[in-house]
């Protein structure tokens, strides 16, 4: 089959996603993509055309002269202010940026929204901001945004929202590649038109700080190697993400990092409705537990759990590195 | 010439910078004779913050720039940690310090590999000697089939390069470790030393493609004549003597005159007070020696005056600023404020830091030749020379075991200021919270400073005069003089918009 060509522009985001698709874990980035049949008709930090040569490419685009199989989007679009657009112009042209994505997303084989803004409105759209932002085909975790929740690209596809802030380089180039080899359905994507690659998983599965969750042992303070989920707010058991298990920058991910997961990959994550590093409780028990465990259950087992803390896993908990190392026993293992 | 291009040319969009950019030129006879710049989008992030938690800064204000993420960090960090009086211990301050560093050298190498060198690569400059090899090294990544060798190999090192930030940070861009009393993250011992083989690895890259030659040597030129001798002596050996070649050949160094007066605030602070890189303000008036004086902070001032932003009161100081739009002003042309110091232009950036720091070689060369588009260019480079063996010299310094994170109380009511310096130059953040919510956060960003647009005083930006005389040749609507120039300065428009 031929190249996938792609479009990728920019709008009210960060230009993070970007950055983190550089950091694909391959020693040829270049090769990848290309071996995969990927082709960029235009890349806002990559490609050599500017000014003039890429509004000529954009126009061609839009006439059909030249196909237009995958519009990336990164960047939540900016509607405001009063609807007009102004916030964002594409440089270059006075018109709205979001006069041009809905053009051009009306000629694409496949629309994708790159990281959380440009599927939900992510934190540009967090609370009190001016810019009317939202995602492609979402506002939070309502349906619709700019395009309309019936919306559906040339392929028939609805926006595949490859969310994350940023997202990892990992799902962006497994979801061109998927594109470009035929292989993604609507059958792939989630309720929120996630790729279910990565979005069947949980931040949760993986984690280094495991042992500590199945003890409640938990972390007080930043630099603490216990559980985050009691006091630091981490979402790593609702998240749907496998950052835990596809690591980010080589070994990477936010609870490696010491710092909760706040579910930037899911719609409203910007606006939890807490501070983002305290975790709300109601009678000393956590509101946002496992969303596939009775209540009941998990309180249960909290206190269980608690009570056979081993005395190991409760002081390394609050301290920033092993105090109590693992027991090394004088008898073979049995 | 009949063809001489005069006339008002809008250029945009303009790509391989970070973020949104027009220019708008005035040419006559050929020339440049004005440029406004415009930061073609608003994102409102001082609008933002007010009243969500104190802390919850450290997550919002990353998310500013995905390209000076953690510069921005370290900034809110330095704000807060102000406001709460909190240190962070040797080791946190060391782990800070190689985060900052790893982003801020990531971004000089993808400025030069990705950003500015593709320039060398377009056809109107086909007829010139060294055009093959620029377009084997250095052809853009993002189109065709012709993609440079060296740009492919800058992007694998950059990749393991930021593995750094993987142990350190947790992910990049957007890590959350950094904290105003130090790092989330503690380092032990094995990581340590894994840390330094990635060290290691990123001199390989940059003494055998970048330099051909030890950092110590490059870091060891001391003025522009030493630095004429050891390109002549193998012009195209190294990127950086085949730019140097490349720039004598087009005379980069006539285009892109700065304000002949520069920022740093400094940086990356050290355990026992003091900064690696030193803060100060240069001025180097052509044919008078440079002269050096500590910034005041207090001097700074942003005026709203051609932005789209409302400027009752005139301009202001950061602690006082205001961020609101008001679209339909007149006289305005971006989203961009002016930001002064004591009503005075400046430029910042690498070059603004070597000055402050009175490294030799970049003193002497803007000495010479001024600020302009080859010596913002080596004053990066030459950056990357110095700052890896700091970061050596850091990571050495880290003792397992020993404490990353000193325990802050913020107080309930708090004011912190926090200055810092992106791979861009200049950054600064102004806080101010009551009943442990955000009630102010003003943001000044290195190239709200490189870009703003006129102020009050029809003064134009660091970026407006660097424009003017550059040629414009028959034909060109997107001019490629302008083009080096613009990139020159490694704009981070995401930044500025913020």
């Amino acid at each position: 089959m031929g190249s996938l060509h792609v479009l990728w522009l920019q709008s009210g985001g960060c230009g993070g996603c970007s950055m983190s698709l550089l950091n694909a874990d391959t020693p040829d980035w270049a090769a990848t993509l290309r071996t995969s049949g990927i082709e960029w008709l235009w890349h806002p930090s990559l490609s050599l055309a500017s000014g003039e040569a890429v509004l000529q490419m954009l126009e061609d685009c839009l006439s059909g002269a030249q196909p237009l199989d995958v519009l990336c989007i990164e960047g939540a679009l900016l509607r405001g202010p009063q609807g007009s657009g102004r916030f964002h112009l594409l440089a270059g042209t006075g018109v709205p940026m979001i006069s041009w994505v809905r053009r051009l997303a009306g000629v694409a084989r496949y629309v994708v929204a790159v990281g959380s803004c440009a599927a939900w409105g992510g934190v540009s759209g967090a609370r009190n901001h001016a810019t009317e932002a939202c995602g492609l085909q979402f506002e939070d975790d309502q349906p619709g945004g700019l395009l309309g929740a019936a919306f559906r690209s040339g392929a028939g596809l609805p926006v595949i929202n490859v969310a994350g802030c940023p997202t990892h380089p990992g799902w962006v180039i497994d979801s061109l590649m998927a594109l470009a080899d035929g292989s993604l359905s609507a059958d792939d994507l989630d309720s929120l038109q996630r790729p279910r690659f990565y979005a069947d998983q949980l931040v949760h599965h993986g984690c280094t700080r495991n042992e500590f969750y199945e003890f409640k042992a938990s972390a007080e303070q930043p630099s603490d190697l216990g559980c985050m989920m009691e006091h630091m707010g981490c979402k790593g058991t609702q998240a749907h993400a496998d950052c835990n298990t596809r690591l980010w920058n080589g070994e990477g991910s936010c609870t490696r990092g010491g710092y909760a997961c706040i579910s930037c990959t899911e719609p409203g994550f910007q606006d939890p409705g807490h501070a983002f590093d305290a975790t709300p409780k109601v009678a000393g028990i956590p509101i946002g537990l496992p969303t596939d465990m009775p209540k009941a259950w998990f309180v249960a087992l909290a206190s269980l759990s608690k009570s056979a803390t081993p005395r190991r896993v409760k002081t390394n908990a609050t301290a920033d590195h092993i105090v109590v190392p693992p027991v090394a026993r004088k008898t073979r293992l049995k | 010439m009949s063809n001489t291009p005069t006339g008002r040319l809008l250029v945009g969009p303009f790509n391989r910078v970070e973020g949104d950019l027009e220019v708008q030129l005035q040419v006559a006879d050929g020339r440049v004779a004005s440029a406004q710049v415009n930061a073609t989008m608003y994102r409102g992030f001082e609008q933002l913050l007010p009243g969500r938690a104190v802390r919850d800064a450290l997550v919002v204000v990353p998310r500013i720039c995905g390209i000076c993420s953690v510069s921005q960090s370290v900034a809110a960090a330095r704000a807060l940690a102000d406001a709460a009086g909190v240190t962070p211990p040797p080791n946190g301050q060391h782990a800070l310090n190689l985060m900052q560093a790893c982003e801020n050298l990531a971004d000089h190498l993808s400025h030069f590999y990705l950003f500015f060198a593709p320039d060398f690569t377009r056809p109107i400059y086909a007829d010139r000697p060294w055009w093959p090899e620029a377009v084997r090294r250095w052809a853009a990544l993002g189109a065709g089939v012709t993609q440079g060798e060296h740009a492919r190999q800058a992007l694998a090192a950059r990749q393991r390069w930021f593995t750094l930030m993987g142990t350190l940070g947790g992910k990049w861009p957007h890590t959350q470790s950094v904290q105003p009393g130090g790092s989330s993250r503690a380092i032990d011992a094995a990581e340590r030393l894994r840390l330094m083989s990635k060290l290691r690895e990123m001199r390989a890259f940059l003494e055998s493609t970048l330099f051909a030659a030890p950092l110590e040597d490059i870091a060891a030129l001391r003025d522009a004549a030493a630095l004429a001798r050891w390109h002549a002596a193998d012009p195209l050996r190294g990127d950086l003597r085949f730019f140097l070649t490349v720039a004598d050949d087009l005379a980069l160094a006539q285009l892109g005159a700065g304000p002949g007066r520069t920022l740093s605030w400094g940086a990356y602070p050290q355990p026992d007070a003091g900064l690696a890189l030193a803060a100060g303000v240069c001025e180097h008036p052509s044919a008078s020696p440079l002269t050096r004086q500590a910034p005041d902070v207090r001097l700074v001032t942003e005026d709203a005056t051609h932005a789209w932003l409302a400027d009752s009161g005139g301009p202001r100081h950061p602690a006082q600023g205001v961020t609101l739009p008001d679209v339909d002003k007149p006289a305005a042309y971006s989203w961009n404020k002016a930001p002064r110091l004591d009503g005075r232009v400046v430029e910042t950036g690498a070059i603004a830091r070597q000055l402050a720091d009175g490294q030799p070689l970049i003193t002497d060369v803007v000495q010479c030749h001024g600020s302009q588009v080859v010596s913002r260019v080596l004053a990066r480079l030459i950056e990357l020379a110095r700052v890896l063996p700091m970061m050596e010299r850091w990571l050495g310094a880290i003792v397992p075991r020993e404490p990353f994170y000193t325990p802050d109380s913020l107080p309930d009511e708090g004011e912190g200021m926090g200055l810092t310096e992106a791979a861009r130059g200049a950054l600064g953040h102004w806080v101010r919270w009551r009943n442990g919510r955000l009630l102010h956060y003003q943001i000044v960003a290195p190239t709200s400073w490189n870009f703003s647009p006129r102020d009050a005083q029809g003064q134009p930006g660091a970026l407006e005069a660097a424009l003017v005389g550059a040629p414009v040749y028959p034909g060109e609507r997107t001019p490629v003089a302008v083009q080096h120039i613009v990139r020159s300065f490694d704009p981070c428009m995401v930044c500025t918009v913020h």
